[in-house]
């Protein structure tokens, strides 16, 4: 995948989003960047499979109320699988409450996925192993320490990329101008990904941005900026892939759609009609790439079945993982508050102790 | 007390390389109050150096920098102009290393330049120390005198924790000697012996309670000044043997009382101390307003007038009692 250098970089995004197979699952011709390899297309569609087995099941659980609560992210499987896929392994993923798709496909064991919304404790992973930063529910709030993350490893000379998940809603916030600015003046290799998947909980995206489209808020930064296909995982990948190395930052709006509910508390009828739905279900990104596979000999019903049964074994784990009930040590409460216990919460957690004798 | 704040930054910048100073105007200009003067010129614009306007934008990307091994120093302007950056103090940095379970800490020092004093128009002026103590997860410091502004800030720089380092900008100008002394951190400090009073005082108030103490001497009362250094974690043990000796107690600061630190500092003395006290826990604070117009600043902080007045109020179990009209 050829590259321009930095500065010749195209600041403003293409009026269509960038695709390389079409919806019928066909290939565009002439687009601008090569289609992935065959083994990373297969292995793209693996993991997807996976990540949206992996969603229904943990829709199912927070109805068994395992999990206090649950962001599903089906519809959204190109970005999440996509854009980590991409990753290099020194890279550095910044996700939100909605990416558990895409922790499970970074190597974080189901367990540990879902840790924060079952509510055994804020994080059940070691960010350093698998090189993901906590899910951040404070909106944008994440983008920021991808950015300062991203500059650290420049100065130090490391050649490490961030990669940072945010919401198209959490583009209104602040902290998202912030970190596009910064990004754009130190030329901070960071990637900020926008799933635009239509709402903010209930608020849709004609009430959100007034912008020809958010890919251009990079603009105004000098941050370049590209609008991809969100439902199309070779494009995506491609994307992300080629701004992981481009050595500054780069915006990507990915256009996609949720089709569940904001998360399991919620009632998507109130504020969006079926026939909606029903299109973007015929969008859907795993059939697309399914239906481009099998046309090039790539996949076949066995290996259809195979990675089925793969992806239910995944699922038995998760429930597995997921079908004990966590009784966290109540004197974790005190702990990791400071790196050591000071005097005032040595002595709460004493008379807490003593409550629980 | 500024260049005793340069040089402390200045040395840890030499000790480790790790450590990065930068906020808005600290490159080349040293600071609105000069406080990183020279720096940028010494250690070279990598590691010391201008950020955009942005204080979210500050501490956000300091909370990335320390996630990745680096050791930010950052400033904000102005107390009231950190305030953006509040969401990111407070849901970010405080809480990394408890949401993470130990595996990520962040060692960034915030310094904000506080309270008044110094003729300031509105938003130069506030003291908003009792945001950052009621957030669990921050150590919350200010100095009093030059040399534990450079002790503090070495230590602050060393904590493993967050640190918001409030600076007490009516005191910038004031000289004196570097301390030696090694354990500034966590620890307030019995900055004047006494056996009848213990003013609490921290920040830009130290100064007012040890002239509050001359004074007092004048009326026979002898006062003990505790500088408290450390505003979280607390140290009950030198506030409470201090009171313990003197039985009465008077907290001293800047900031609104109402909701404000010296109620905390009240309220402890009160729980640990009460058999010992002879009159209650006084406080004496800025009056309940937004911080005034530079021309009617001297009515709202507190002054030695109005410290030696608590102090007599406090007499009221003894001959002497002094009633307020
Ligand atoms: C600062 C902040 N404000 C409000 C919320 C409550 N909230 C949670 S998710 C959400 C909508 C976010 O929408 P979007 O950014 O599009 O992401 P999506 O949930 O669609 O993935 C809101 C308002 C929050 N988490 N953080």
């Amino acid at each position: 995948m050829a590259r321009t250098r930095v500065p010749e970089r195209t600041l403003l995004p293409g009026e269509e989003p960038l695709s390389l197979l079409r919806e019928d699952g066909t290939p565009v011709d002439d687009a601008p960047l090569a289609m992935p390899d065959d083994d990373v297309l297969v292995e793209l569609h693996r993991r997807m499979v996976i990540g949206r087995r992996f969603d229904t099941q943990a829709t199912a659980l927070t109805r068994q109320g395992r999990l206090a609560v649950y962001p599903s992210s089906r519809g959204q499987e190109a970005c999440e699988v996509g854009a980590v896929l991409a990753l290099r392994e020194q890279d550095w993923l910044f996700p939100t409450y909605r990416d558990s798709v895409a922790l499970v496909t970074r190597g974080v064991d189901p367990a540990g996925t879902l840790t924060l919304l079952q509510g055994g404790w804020h994080l059940g992973y070691d960010p350093y192993e698998h090189r993901v930063g906590p899910q951040c529910t404070p909106l944008a709030t994440n983008t920021l320490h991808a950015v300062g993350f991203a500059h650290a490893a420049r100065l130090k000379g490391e050649d490490t990329a961030a990669l940072v998940f945010v919401g198209d809603g959490a583009t209104s916030e602040g902290d998202t101008h912030e970190a596009l600015n910064f990004a754009g003046v130190w030329r901070a290799p960071v990637v900020f990904l926008v799933q635009n998947n239509g709402y903010a909980i209930s608020v849709p995206m004609s009430k959100q941005n007034a912008a020809p489209s958010l890919a251009h808020k990079g603009i105004g930064y000098g941050v370049p900026s590209v609008l991809v296909d969100g439902n199309d995982v070779a494009a995506v990948y491609a994307v992300v892939r080629e701004a992981l190395h481009a050595g500054g930052p780069t915006l990507i709006e990915a256009r996609t759609y949720r089709i569940e509910a904001h998360t399991n508390a919620d009632d998507a009828s109130r504020y969006r009609d079926a026939a909606e739905v029903a299109a973007w279900l015929d969008r859907d990104p795993v059939d697309r790439i399914e239906t481009y596979l099998t046309s090039r000999g790539l996949l076949d019903q066995a290996r259809r079945e195979a990675v089925a049964a793969e992806a239910e074994r995944f699922a038995a784990w998760t429930r597995a993982q997921l079908n004990t009930d966590v009784v966290p040590d109540p004197d974790e409460l005190f702990e990791h508050v400071y790196a050591t216990r000071p005097a005032h919460l040595r002595a709460q957690a004493a008379s807490l102790r003593e409550e629980l004798a | 007390m500024a260049g005793a704040l340069n040089r402390a930054l200045a040395d840890a910048l030499e000790a480790d390389p790790t450590v990065l100073v930068f906020g808005e105007d600290v490159g080349p200009l040293g600071g609105v109050f000069r406080v990183t003067d020279g720096l940028a010129a010494r250690f070279g614009d990598a590691r010391v150096f201008d950020t955009p306007l942005a204080e979210a934008g500050i501490v956000g990307t300091a909370i990335g920098m320390a996630m990745n091994g680096l050791r930010p120093v950052v400033e904000m302007q102005f107390d009231a102009f950190a305030y953006p950056a509040f969401e990111q103090i407070t849901s970010h940095l405080a809480k990394m290393r408890n949401r993470t379970r130990g595996r990520v800490g962040l060692p960034v020092v915030i310094r904000v330049p506080y309270g008044g004093g110094i003729g300031g128009v509105e938003h130069h002026c506030d003291s908003s120390e009792a945001y950052y103590t009621h957030t669990p997860g921050l150590r919350v410091v200010t100095p009093g005198t030059p040399d534990d502004a450079y002790r503090l800030l070495r230590d602050a720089i060393d904590s493993p924790d967050p640190v918001i380092f409030l600076e007490p900008k009516r005191r910038y100008w004031t000289k004196g000697e570097l301390s030696t002394d090694p354990f500034a951190f966590d620890r307030a400090l019995v900055r004047r012996p006494g056996r009848d009073v213990t003013l609490i005082a921290y920040g830009p108030m130290v100064a007012t309670a040890l002239e509050t103490a001359a004074a007092a001497e004048e009326e026979g009362w002898d006062v003990e000044v505790v500088d408290l250094r450390t505003l979280a974690p607390f140290d009950d043990e030198t506030v409470c043997a201090s009171v313990v000796k003197t039985g009465r107690a008077v907290v001293v600061h800047e900031a609104p009382g109402f909701g404000g630190y010296g109620a905390e500092v009240a309220a402890r003395v009160t729980e640990r101390c009460f058999h010992h006290l002879h009159a209650p826990v006084l406080r004496v604070t800025g009056f309940d307003i937004p911080y005034p117009p530079p021309k009617l600043e001297e009515h709202h902080l507190p002054s030695v007038d109005r410290v030696l007045d608590a102090i007599a109020r406090l007499q009221w179990d003894d001959e002497v009692v002094v009633h307020r009209a």
